[in-house]
This record gives structure tokens, C-alpha cells and sequence, in this order.
């Protein structure tokens, strides 16, 4: 930060200076696939402005029906614009078929927004797709991801799993939104319509919140930088919630929506997460404290996390506050360093054997199953080929690792299991409570 | 008899009563009886036992004996335990093998509050907990009578077991540490203290953190208990049970279990006293024994009921038998 001698000093000129940037900055939203697109649509009617938007599907039919007049068909040759049909491996061929045209929309852009609904065919295979060509063509890329409902079956779980893998590899930021968290929000007579429009809402705020933060100066400044540092080389969730208050108490206001927010758990979210961003956006009253009257009980629920806070004045938020936090947890131990080398894996070696790539074999959470030791991939490597015997031919390479999550039950083996409320009893206490020794 | 297939539950059964001047006769019994021990049962479990819980005439609940008295529809509660056919059969077949004929099947939680409750403790409400090898057989005695009964395949194997696992030892020796440096409760002062495993050679190889293993075991029993805990709660027999939970069984043996069972109960826990037969107190007042002593008990009970079926007219009777050859 300046101090306000400097500020005095280049003041007026400075100032212009941030204005012509702002202008020059331009930002698209493009949404992918069908719950992208629905998400676009949605955003684009909540007046954003000096925001481009666009959309892309390979389902003409859907695009078509879609209010905004940016949109063009992907792999019109390959699926005749009638879409994929949930398979991942055609939406990213398709996209891969029109890489020109993409790379040609997003040239000269300096941010793009990737908003995609993972699990199905276009978002999950078409995102990654556009955000590696977007990356090459000079933007900053940040996408925004929906995970599907529990009740759309493991497949889809897999698939989404796999194809975010696939986009924190290709996108700067990825944040996601579980579907399934959206249930916390519902009531019994809540339309299927009204439930998507809550989503659509999510996410039109988080990136309302996210936008503020990159294209506003803030007081105390966040960039984009500090949104990677949060959200890059984390396993699977970051989460996000935005809360806004007026008034006197704005602050305890703001503060309790926040908490309460089905998104964050309780704020449960918050002592699980690794890292914390804070945006808070504010009209010129606002107060110190009515910055750590947000900002020490998040402070006290994360306490080993690494925080990290923005403020942001502006104008139009006279007597209001919002709070825009962006929340993310490590899920195991193993998967940080390759997350972390996921730029690289975006452009890595085609003779490498899959088997060693995580997102080839996405495993279920499950508490069963303690973290794999940590190794490096050469050892990881070592250790197959003395198990085979000899190394492998590249084409066997693509043999996959069974998912090891047999706990041996010892004299029960052969016996039948039992089960009381969906537990196998024969398993040990301590491991299903998921207790650790040591 | 116990096992995963056992299970116990409660029906109820009605019937009006047809006699002119409205007096319970005992057929009026017998019928009720029937009734409530008409049951919709898989075709391949067969019933172990049909308990007579009390009876209700009108709307007078509690009565032991209603023959006599007058009412227009009498009704009853029975408590029926029932099992895979099978698995049943398997058992006696066993025993069977053993040149020992087999009079009848008792459950094993009903013998062994047999052996353990005195009439009393019936009267006041008590819950019998076994915890054996490879089953936990559970029964609740409220006013006198069997309110519920149950098993959880899960006991004293499972935690040999689960220690098997968790301190990576081979199964007779994680039987052993069970036995010698077993406990139900976690206490701080354990921390950090081991164990040395002596090899073949009498030295030691191999060191067994003491936390870990009463963790291991507390985490299984208190869970136990839970699902005990879980299963009869519902059922709201846990406020009835003023005598207490009366623990027997090799798990039984496990120091301080009792004061698990009395932190996960809430109620006063204790080993269960085998006083129901006469013998040497000291060998006979066994936990593992409770079982066994509840079915000389049961047995001797069903002597006493069956008219004449005292031992001198059984012995006439099998002789009468050999003289016939």
C-alpha cells in the first residue's frame, strides 16, 4: 500500500491511470455445456456490467433456447449438434475440434470466467479444454465448477471428479460448488426450477464477489494472485459463500449470514480449510471495526489456516457490507504435490504411464481407507515394475491401480458380515470411527 | 442357542371372550395365547421361545393370571424369539453328535439371567448383558417378566480381533494381550506406556503401545454397549431398569467394563452373581459359566411344571421301558 504522502503526491494522475485500466480490462464469462450455459444465461440477466458473455454446448437445441445473443455449437461435424450424451471423451474432442475458433473468442481477453457443470459430457470434458486454450492465448482463467447430486450415481461422480482434475490442471482457479450442499437451502416445496435458481444464484454471487475482487482496487488489496494462492493445488473443494447486510449492525449481520451459510456447513467448512480469502466490500463508512468484527471470530473458527483478507471501497455499497469468502481444504496428504505440479501435468509428457496419474483412477472418498504413503513417482514406478517382474510395454501401461480399500477382517473374513445401520461391524471400532493411533 | 439369526420381539394378541357369564376360562387363555403367537414368521425361521408377558382384560393392564376373572375380551402380550431353522438345527446336530439327546433349545441371554437375577432384580428391572466369544446376547426383565431380548453378533473375538489388526499382531497373541493387559476404560495415566512381547528366545522383539490397545478395546466395548443402548432405548425400558445391568460372560472379565456399561447406560452396572443353584461358590460363580448354569436352572424348572415329571417317575418310567424289550 501506498502511504498518503505518495497518494497526495500521484493522486489525480494515478487515479486516471486505474480508470483507463479498468477499462482496458476486459472480462468474459462463457459458460460450457448445459448448466454452464443455464448459469450464463442467468448471470447475464443480473446486470453485470463491461462483461462479455458467451456460450458453448455441443446441444444446439439447448443453446438455442438461450437468451443471449453470444453462442456458437461446438464439433458440429462430430455430434451434429445433437450433444454428447454424458461422455466426457466426445465434449473434449469436440472442443478439441473447434480449439481454433476458442482460441480465436478469447483472444485479447484478459480474464475469462469458465462456468461448467461437471459430470456430464460437454462441461466436463469441453471446460478443461477451453481453459488450456484460453491459458495459451494470454488470459487469466478462473473457472467456477458444480458438482452433481449425490442421487446422479457414482459415474457421474467419477466423471466429475475426473474432469475437475482435469480443469484445476488447465484453469488458474478453480472453485467448485457441490450440488449436493444446495439440499441445506431447500425446503420441502421447492420447485426443481426454484433449486437451480438457488444454484444459478450461487454462483452468480460468487462471481459477483470474485469480480469485484480482481477489477476493483481494494483498500487492502487481494489479486488474482491470492485467489490462485487459495484455490490452486487443492485436491477437490474449495468452497465459497457471499453474505450481505445494511444497517447499524451490518458487521454481526454480515458475520452471521456468512456462518450460516449451507455452503460453509455451520462454518464447519471453516475449521476443516487450509486456506481462507476474505473480501469484504464496503461504502466509504466503513469502520475498523466493523472489518474485525467480521474478521476475528473467521479468524478464531481457521485458526491454522492461511488467511488471507481484502477490503474493497465502493461507492454503490453506502451503508451495506459484503462479505465474500473463498474457503479451501487439502483432502489427503498425497494429493497437494500433485495438484501442485498441475500446470505442469496440463502439458506433460504423452509416454508418462497413466497409471501414475491420480485422475486416471479417481477413488471415492472414504474414511476406510488410510492416505497412501507419500513417494515420488519414480519410486512409485520402481515399485510397479518389481511387482510385474519386468517393465512394462507402453501399451500395457495403461493398466489400472485397483483401488485398495479392503481392510482385512481377520477371523471374519469368511464369515458373514454384520451389519446394524449400514455398518460392518466385523471391522475394527477405531478404523470406521475413523480414530487414529499414534 | 445364540447367533446372528436369533431374533426377539413382541406381539400381542386379542381374544373375546365367548362364555355366557363372561368368565376367563383357561381356554379363553390357551386362545389368547394362540393368537398372539400367530405370528408372520419367514417359512424358514422357526420360534425358540413364546414367552406369556401379562395379560390385559378390558382395560386392565398387568394381570398375571386372568382365569377367573370376568371381561369381555382378554388380551396378551408374547415375547417370541425365533431363529433360522437350519442354523438351529446345525447346533443340535452338534450336540447331537455327542451321543447327548437334545430336550430343548434355550436362548442364551434367557439362561443366563436365569442363572444371574434373582426375583427381585426381575421384579425392579434389570438387563442381563453376555458377552461372549462371537456373540452378545442381551435380555430385559422389567415387572417381573421378559420385556425384551436380543443378540449382536459382535464380542469378545472381535476385539481379539480388531487388536489382531490394530497393533499388527498374530491372533493367539492379540488373545493373550486381551487377557493380560485388558481394560473397558481409557485412563490417563496409560499414556505412553508399553508392552514388551517377548520373542521365542525370551527377549523381548517387539514393543505394544498400551494406549493403543485399551483404545482399541474401550472404542469396541463402549460401541457394544451403544448398539445395546440404541436398541432398547426406543423401546423405553431404560427408565424401568431401577435394579441395574448385570454383566456376565467371558467379556465380563475385562477390568472396569462395569464402569463402561455405567457411563454408557447411565444406570448402576454390575458382574453378575451366579446364586441360583447350590455347589462350591468358588468354582461355580464364573462369568462363562452364567449360560450354562441358566440351563440346568431352565431345566430343572421344566421339570417341576411337567406333571409328574419328577426324577424318581422318569427313572420308573425308563425302566418300565427296558422291561418291555
Amino acid at each position: 500500500m501506498t502511504t498518503p504522502l505518495e497518494n497526495a503526491d500521484a493522486g489525480p494522475a494515478e487515479a486516471t491511470d486505474a480508470a483507463a485500466l479498468r477499462k482496458t480490462i476486459r472480462i468474459k464469462v462463457c459458460g460450457v455445456g448445459g448448466a454452464g450455459c443455464n448459469a450464463a444465461d442467468f448471470i447475464a440477466q443480473t446486470k453485470f456490467e463491461s462483461v462479455d458473455f458467451l456460450l458453448v454446448n455441443t446441444d444446439a437445441q439447448a443453446l438455442g433456447a438461450a437468451s443471449l445473443p453470444d453462442k456458437f455449437v461446438l464439433g458440429r461435424q462430430r455430434t451434429r449438434g445433437l450433444g454428447t450424451g454424458g461422455d466426457p471423451e466426445l465434449g473434449r474432442a469436440a472442443a478439441e475440434d473447434d480449439a481454433a475458433r476458442l482460441r480465436s473468442i478469447c483472444e485479447g481477453v484478459d480474464i475469462l470466467f469458465v462456468l461448467a457443470g461437471m459430470g456430464g459430457g460437454t462441461g466436463t470434458g469441453a471446460a478443461p479444454v477451453l481453459a488450456r486454450v484460453a491459458r495459451e492465448s494470454g488470459a487469466l482463467v478462473l473457472a467456477m465448477a458444480t458438482l452433481p447430486f449425490d442421487f446422479e450415481g457414482v459415474r457421474r461422480q467419477r466423471q466429475a471428479a475426473a474432469g475437475l482434475h482435469q480443469l484445476k490442471a488447465a484453469a488458474d482457479a478453480v472453485i467448485c460448488l457441490p450440488n449436493q450442499k444446495l439440499f441445506k437451502m431447500l425446503d420441502e416445496n421447492t420447485s426443481v426450477l426454484e433449486a437451480f435458481k438457488i444454484g444459478n444464484t450461487l454462483m452468480a454471487d460468487g462471481l459477483r464477489g470474485i469480480w469485484r475482487l480482481l477489477t476493483q482496487t481494494g483498500l487492502i488489496n487481494v489479486d488474482f494472485a491470492d485467489l490462485c494462492s487459495v484455490t490452486r493445488g487443492r485436491h477437490v473443494a474449495s468452497s465459497f459463500a457471499t453474505a450481505e447486510a445494511g444497517g447499524e449492525k451490518r458487521g454481526e449481520q454480515a458475520l452471521e449470514k456468512l456462518l450460516a451459510h449451507p455452503l460453509l456447513d455451520g462454518g464447519q467448512v471453516l475449521n476443516e480449510s487450509d486456506a481462507v480469502l476474505v473480501s469484504l466490500a464496503g461504502g466509504p463508512d466503513l469502520t475498523m471495526s466493523e472489518v474485525n468484527k467480521v474478521m476475528e471470530p473467521i479468524h478464531r473458527q481457521c485458526e491454522n489456516a492461511h488467511l488471507i483478507l481484502g477490503a474493497v471501497i465502493d461507492e454503490a455499497f453506502t451503508g451495506r457490507l459484503s462479505v465474500t469468502l473463498i474457503a479451501s481444504q487439502r483432502r489427503s496428504a498425497e494429493s497437494a504435490p500433485a495438484a501442485e505440479s498441475g500446470l505442469a501435468a496440463a502439458g506433460r509428457q504423452a509416454d508418462e504411464p497413466e497409471f501414475l496419474d491420480p485422475a486416471a483412477t479417481p477413488r471415492p472418498a472414504s474414511r476406510m481407507v488410510a492416505p497412501a504413503p507419500e513417494m515420488s513417482n519414480e519410486k512409485k514406478e520402481q515399485m510397479y515394475t518389481r511387482q510385474t517382474g519386468h517393465a512394462r510395454k507402453k501399451s500395457a501401461r495403461m493398466q489400472r491401480e485397483l483401488p485398495l480399500e479392503i481392510v482385512f477382517k481377520g477371523r471374519f473374513e469368511k464369515s458373514e458380515p454384520t451389519i446394524r445401520h449400514g455398518e460392518d461391524l466385523d471391522l475394527p471400532t477405531y478404523i470406521r470411527r475413523g480414530v487414529a493411533l499414534n | 442357542m445364540t447367533g446372528n439369526h436369533i431374533r426377539g420381539f413382541s406381539n400381542h394378541g386379542v381374544h373375546p371372550v365367548v362364555s355366557a357369564d363372561r368368565e376367563i376360562t383357561g381356554e379363553d387363555v390357551q386362545d389368547v395365547v394362540k393368537n398372539a403367537k400367530a405370528i408372520n414368521l419367514p417359512v424358514e425361521n422357526s420360534v425358540i421361545h413364546a414367552i406369556r408377558q401379562h395379560f390385559q382384560v378390558d382395560d386392565q393392564t398387568g394381570i398375571l393370571n386372568p382365569v377367573g376373572m370376568f371381561g369381555a375380551k382378554v388380551e396378551v402380550d408374547v415375547h417370541v424369539v425365533h431363529g433360522h431353522v437350519n442354523r438351529l438345527k446345525n447346533s443340535i446336530a452338534v450336540v447331537k453328535g455327542l451321543q447327548l439327546e437334545v430336550e430343548e433349545v434355550v436362548f442364551n441371554g434367557l439362561a443366563s439371567s436365569l442363572a444371574l437375577l434373582s426375583n427381585e432384580q426381575k421384579e425392579l428391572g434389570s438387563l442381563v448383558i453376555d458377552i461372549g466369544g462371537g456373540t452378545t446376547d442381551y435380555a430385559v426383565y422389567c415387572d417381573g417378566i421378559i420385556k425384551h431380548t436380543g443378540v449382536l453378533a459382535v464380542g469378545g473375538d472381535h476385539i481379539s480381533n480388531d487388536l489382531a489388526y490394530g497393533l499388527k499382531v498374530p491372533l493367539g497373541r492379540a488373545e493373550q494381550l486381551k487377557v493380560d493387559h485388558g481394560s473397558a476404560v481409557l485412563e490417563p495415566a496409560i499414556k505412553g506406556q508399553t508392552v514388551e512381547l517377548p520373542g521365542q528366545l525370551g527377549l523381548p522383539f517387539k514393543s505394544i503401545n498400551l494406549e493403543h490397545l485399551r483404545r482399541i478395546m474401550s472404542l469396541r466395548l463402549e460401541e457394544i454397549f451403544e448398539l445395546i443402548e440404541r436398541e432398547i432405548s426406543p423401546l423405553g425400558w431404560l427408565e424401568h431398569l431401577r435394579a441395574g445391568v448385570f454383566l456376565c460372560g467371558g467379556g465380563a472379565r475385562i477390568p472396569q467394563i462395569q464402569a463402561l456399561a455405567e457411563n454408557v447406560f447411565q444406570l448402576p452396572a454390575f458382574l453378575g452373581k451366579t446364586s441360583s443353584i447350590s455347589g462350591l461358590k468358588s468354582a461355580l460363580d464364573q462369568p462363562e459359566f452364567a449360560t450354562a448354569i441358566g440351563l440346568v436352572r431352565f431345566g430343572s424348572l421344566q421339570q417341576k411344571r411337567k406333571p409328574g415329571g419328577a426324577l424318581t417317575d422318569g427313572l420308573k418310567k425308563t425302566l418300565a421301558e427296558m422291561f418291555k424289550r
